[in-house]
């Protein structure tokens, strides 16, 4: 089941460079939450930051806090790995390990945690395949084909199976489908729509049509403050903030 | 409208004519060397190298036949101590140097890094007499496998910097967000996608001291009979190669030649193998 997140004060710095500002933002279990704004906005950072990822960059810097379900994720005692073992992530460009086959792609997560288990392991590459929506395309080459030889959607998909195979409580998606075609970006996005029903999905995208087909809730940034929160419809239809209208209707951005 | 591209012309085509033969001449200038020399290798080695050649020792002076089987032995006992310190010191510094190295201190290892691969051979020898043979009072294969190692890490390390900080940022970025560690990222993903540039810094390195004279004659020393033992001086290729191309006798001289052609083999084969080993698990991107 998906867990819920609350973000208190958060403000995230790269070097003296200061990309989030009081970002105040609670977001809903079991649902997909977008964020988007212009480039630069602050929105990719902004999700970095709820699995830790943000402080891999060695100019880095944050305050405030953040709780994961019942886990607060920037306490002291808290293990950035253990952190991201419990939030999966997908990123803008597809990065499948490349010396890696298929098989060993999606089951990277569980078996360099430690986990051996065969039968275990190939269930798990299954049903994420599955749920990933690729497993009856690659499923007589899982271990005969590199995840690099895969076309970009695919590449995608493998990425989401891959993140799925750890059986995480919420999932992160960076612009997930603004390197694809039509045709994979739906796919992308229909799969969205039903790894709602068991994660708590996070996704920044630039395309606000994007947001408005997959999210329940959106979140707009602008100069790394979250400007507006609300429910898609409202946020699209009838926004509260001049600058999220002069945004959604292309005025700038 | 104005035209952007000029129609080919007879000189347009006489210029690429004249690059491509340049280009070509040029690879066959470079080819020539080696070629030549493995040649004349065959051509005046082979006719002595024979069972006996890897199976025997050397015969005293006057008597015909013998080999260099104690070299041989000799040669890959002391590659091996060289390897097994040079390629885990090598690779973990050039670990160190691109992934987890900041300010001043990589410069400084990096600096040295060039420095040590500059050191002439013999010098580097004599820091192994200083360091092993001294202490110990006795020449050996470990002190011998001490200087070749010492001149493979700086190969090794500088090759495996390269290599690692040409993978990619987003495929240790994949590692992380899935909860994997740093140290199993850097081992087991980053390592393992720059393996290939990896093993070849590292076979570099192992052929190019599989041929060094200068560090071994005084550590190694040489031994005209069977060691194992690498505590105590032992026999290797180039060692002997060395005594018998300096020798007065004609019989001496054909056994160098057929050393040097061994040793060369040997390198070539020990290369392959590594290569036919190590690519097993690892995928590229069209398998």
């Amino acid at each position: 089941m998906g867990v819920g997140i609350e973000v208190n004060n958060l403000n995230a710095w790269f070097g003296k460079a200061q990309v989030l500002s009081e970002v105040n933002m609670k977001i809903a279990p079991n649902a997909v939450t977008a964020v988007i704004g212009p480039s630069g906005c602050g929105k990719s950072t902004f999700v970095r930051c709820l699995n830790r990822m943000h402080e891999t960059n060695p100019d880095a810097r944050l305050t405030g806090s953040v709780k994961v379900g019942d886990m607060e994720i920037y306490e002291p005692g808290t293990d950035a790995v253990d952190v991201r073992r419990r939030i999966g992530m997908v990123f803008q460009k597809a990065n499948p390990f490349p010396t890696m086959s298929i098989y060993d792609n999606v089951a990277a997560g569980l078996r360099l945690n430690g986990f051996r288990k065969r039968h275990q392991l190939d269930a798990a590459v299954e049903s994420s395949l599955r749920m990933a929506a690729l497993w009856e395309e690659v499923r007589d080459v899982l271990k005969k084909k590199s995840g690099a030889s895969l076309s970009g959607g695919q590449q995608q998909r493998l990425c989401i199976a891959r993140a799925l195979a750890v059986q995480p409580e919420l999932l992160l998606m960076d612009e997930p489908a603004s390197a694809l075609d039509p045709i994979s970006t739906g796919k992308i996005e229909e799969l969205i729509f039903q790894l709602k029903t068991q994660y708590t999905v996070v996704i920044v995208t630039h395309n606000m049509q994007q947001a408005a087909r997959v999210a329940d809730h959106t979140g707009f940034f602008l100069m790394g403050k979250l400007i507006e929160f609300d429910k898609t419809e409202k946020l699209f239809t009838t926004p509260s903030d001049k600058r999220t209208e002069d945004y959604i209707t292309g005025r700038f951005g | 409208m104005p035209s952007f591209t000029r129609p080919l012309g007879p000189a347009r085509r006489l210029k690429n004519i004249g690059f491509v033969v340049a280009s070509v001449l040029a690879s066959v200038l470079v080819l020539a060397p080696l070629v030549s020399i493995f040649g004349y290798l065959v051509y005046k080695g082979v006719g002595s190298v024979n069972l006996a050649f890897v199976t025997h020792l050397p015969k005293p002076v006057g008597e015909e036949g013998g080999g260099m089987a104690n070299a041989i032995v000799g040669s890959l006992m002391i590659l091996g101590l060289g390897s097994l310190i040079g390629v885990p010191l090598g690779i973990g510094a050039g670990i160190y140097l691109a992934e987890f190295g900041r300010g001043r201190f990589v410069t400084l290892v990096r600096f040295t890094a060039d420095v040590l691969n500059g050191v002439p051979s013999i010098v580097v020898g004599i820091a192994a007499y200083a360091l092993v043979v001294l202490p110990q009072h006795h020449f050996s294969a470990l002190s011998a496998g001490v200087a070749l190692g010492i001149m493979m890490i700086p190969t090794i390390a500088r090759t495996t910097e390269e290599m690692l900080l040409m993978v990619p940022n987003t495929i240790r970025e994949a590692a992380l967000g899935l909860g994997i560690s740093q140290w199993r990222t850097t081992l087991q993903v980053t390592l393992r996608t720059a393996s290939k540039g990896v093993i070849t810094g590292a076979m570099l390195a192992f052929a190019r001291v599989a041929g060094e004279t200068a560090p071994l004659l005084f550590t190694a020393f040489g031994n005209q009979f069977w060691n194992l033992d690498p505590n105590q001086p032992t026999s290797a290729l180039p060692l002997q190669i060395f005594s018998y191309a300096i020798s007065p006798f004609d019989e001496w001289h054909r056994q160098a030649w057929a050393g040097a052609l061994v040793l060369i083999i040997l390198i070539v084969v020990a290369v392959s193998a590594v290569r036919v080993v190590t690519s097993r698990g690892t995928m590229t991107h069209n398998a």
